[in-house]
């Protein structure tokens, strides 16, 4: 026994002269911390190229040790991925950015290595170790300065690549193409001439009473869009909205203020208004600079409108498209100069703000089925039939995966746990 | 501690307070200090794009990588100027109908990704009262925004369930958002009166 401990003695020391060559640095070959000691790569996939996945599976005796990932390109180049990751977070995508596009290319072959550790990683023992010319790109155990690091052995080659398809979104198509039929026949049926109905939408019938009391008080009226951008779907909803609103104004001859927070959505609007304007047959009426843009600062447009507010004096406020932290701040100031607001967004966490603000509040879809019910085209009108419709599908879904979850885990049934399983597994897109 | 010696402090102290003037009535300091973020926001704004949109996205590509395929989004951006003259500005409804065709047509599959999540976060993975709840306020909440349907009799009923169930959840995040936003005040009072006055550590 005491042979067999000097003899390690002697060949641990052995080791240590042999390897090492650096002061402070001990560096043992081969010794893992534990068996098939590794971390693995691929490339992500679904994606649009730029990124691999580096996962690694270790003893839950590790969750908190640290975890740095380097790689390796084809020219031998090393460089970070990331530092000091938990080894219970299990997994780092390594993907290219707009901030940083030459992460990951396309077709290069790249190598990782994970170094492991109870300390986070020592900057100079970093350096070290992705500096070409010392090549310490060994697995094996480090010792450096009395700390310990583990050192994997390199992935095999992975190289990134985009996929041409994203087919965890199969469910996601194939759902399109059947709602797209649903649509199809609904405004099909719109087109035959067949009525379809519109429930009363409240707020909406307001609009004409807004208009008209700031036409009587000899007040303009104040149309806000938000923070959204032209892309977004709100502010495509008030901009209908407002072309509405815009065609009342003109009809009553009234004055409409517009401040804008995106140029593109302002250039938008005045385009809108201009038309209502033209529909109305006032086109002698619009005036583009009442669809003025005022900045692209949030709390900043805040502040322009609210002063915007206080001296115009506008008689209705409408509130309409995207809208964050802000809304609270637009709502009172509206309610402060006494105007009649009709506000509507898709923002749940602003929603609470106008209904406790505003006369009235359009909720969420009520504002794109707003749209509708003020033109009430035909076709238009199918689409929100189609919609509800839809609405009816996702319903019967939750309570087909209800009874099948009551069947599954209240009587422990092993068919309904597979139905159920594969109706939560087709849902996770 | 003592009053704040620092220049930039006394700056921000001052617009601070000029905004919150606001809050009598409108007047010359509110003014000021409107005027000057929002013409400082747009400075900083036309600089960011200068830097991140033309230099960045438009310059270097061109330039450095002959990368031409940017003159297509260049030449719609440019054409957004026609506006300024008459006889062309139809032009500019061209880049617009661009931005919110593509705009509209890649929210379609977002939309439909989120509604997936949406309806497999109301799955009830347990058995439990909790989940019975989110059932029914989900299904309630979804009949409140059947709009095809007249809202009578048993519609009627279960969408005032529904607006309940929204209200009853609008009411918690009201709640939640007033608290944040008088923290943003106490950071705000805190600053008066710490780093600018000193009167509180």
């Amino acid at each position: 026994m005491l042979k067999r401990t000097l003899l390690l003695i002697v060949f641990l020391i052995l080791s240590i002269s042999l390897f090492s060559e650096n002061d402070g640095l001990i560096f043992l070959e081969n010794q893992t911390p534990f068996e098939e000691f590794a971390i693995t790569g691929k490339d992500i996939p679904n994606d649009g190229g730029g990124g691999i996945e580096i996962e690694w599976s270790f003893p839950d005796s590790l969750d908190n040790f640290f975890l740095t990932v380097l790689r390796k390109d084809e020219a031998g180049n090393n460089s970070i991925v990331a530092t000091d990751l938990l080894v219970s977070s299990k997994q780092v995508r390594d993907v290219s950015s707009e901030e940083d596009p030459s992460r990951v290319k396309d077709g290069t072959k790249y190598y990782y290595t994970g170094i492991l550790s109870k300390k986070m990683v020592d900057e100079n023992f970093l350096n070290m170790l992705i500096s070409k010319e010392n090549g310490y790109s060994k697995n094996g155990i480090y010792i450096f300065n009395n700390d310990t690091f583990y050192v994997t052995a390199e992935t095999d080659a992975i190289i990134s690549k985009a996929s041409w398809f994203n087919l965890s979104r199969i469910p996601v198509v194939i759902s399109l193409i059947l709602i797209s039929f649903v649509f199809l026949y609904y405004l099909n049926l719109a087109k035959s001439g067949k009525e379809l109905y519109i429930r009363k939408i409240n707020g909406l019938d307001a609009v004409e009473e807004a208009v008209g009391r700031s036409t009587e008080m000899g007040k303009p009226i104040m149309y806000i869009l938000g923070i959204g951008y032209v892309t977004d779907i709100p502010t495509i909803a008030g901009l209908t909205i407002l072309s509405r609103v815009s065609k009342k104004v003109a009809e009553y001859e009234t004055k409409i203020l517009v401040p804008s927070y995106d140029p593109v959505v302002m250039t938008t609007a005045q385009e809108v208004v201009k038309e209502a304007f033209t529909e109305a047959g006032r086109p002698d009426l619009y005036n583009k600079n009442d669809i003025m843009y005022i900045t692209q600062d949030q709390f900043g447009y805040a502040a322009g409108v609210d002063g915007m507010m206080m001296r115009e004096k506008p008689g209705a406020v409408f509130l309409q498209g995207l809208f964050f932290a802000e809304s609270l701040i637009l709502a009172e100031t509206g309610h402060s100069i006494g105007a009649i607001q009709i506000s509507g967004t898709t923002e749940t966490a602003q929603l609470p703000f106008f209904v406790a603000a505003c006369d009235y509040t359009l909720i969420g879809e009520e504002m794109m089925a707003a749209s509708v019910y003020l033109q009430k085209e035909p076709m238009m009108l199918g689409s929100i039939a189609a919609e509800d419709l839809l609405k009816v599908f996702i319903m019967v879904l939750i309570i087909v995966g209800f009874i099948l979850s009551i069947f599954a885990y209240g009587f422990n049934i092993g068919i309904f746990k597979n139905l159920f399983d594969l109706l939560v597994r087709a849902l996770q897109v | 501690m003592a009053i704040a010696t620092n220049f930039w402090i006394w700056i921000a102290a001052l617009l601070t307070l000029a905004i919150y003037s606001f809050l009598y009535k409108d007047n010359p300091f509110y003014k000021f200090a409107e005027y000057l973020l929002v013409g400082i926001s747009i400075g900083y704004g036309v600089s960011v794009y200068w830097h991140n949109t033309i230099i960045t996205k438009v310059y270097n590509p061109l330039v450095y990588d002959k990368n031409f395929l940017v003159l297509i989004p260049l030449l719609l951006g440019l054409l957004m100027f026609s506006r300024f003259f008459k006889n062309v500005s139809y032009l500019s409804r061209i880049p617009i109908a661009f931005v919110v065709g593509a705009g509209t047509g890649l929210s379609v599959p977002s939309s439909f990704e989120f509604l997936f999540k949406q309806v497999y976060a109301t799955m009830p993975l347990k058995l439990d009262f909790g989940s019975l709840i989110i059932v029914v306020g989900v299904i309630s909440t979804l009949v409140y925004f059947f709009f095809s349907l007249e809202h009578k009799g048993f519609v009627g009923r279960v969408s005032r369930v529904g607006i309940t169930f929204i209200m009853v959840a609008f009411g918690a995040a009201f709640g939640y958002t007033i608290m944040a936003r008088v923290s943003l005040f106490i950071g705000r009072i805190q600053f008066l009166l710490s780093d600018w006055l000193g009167i509180i550590k």
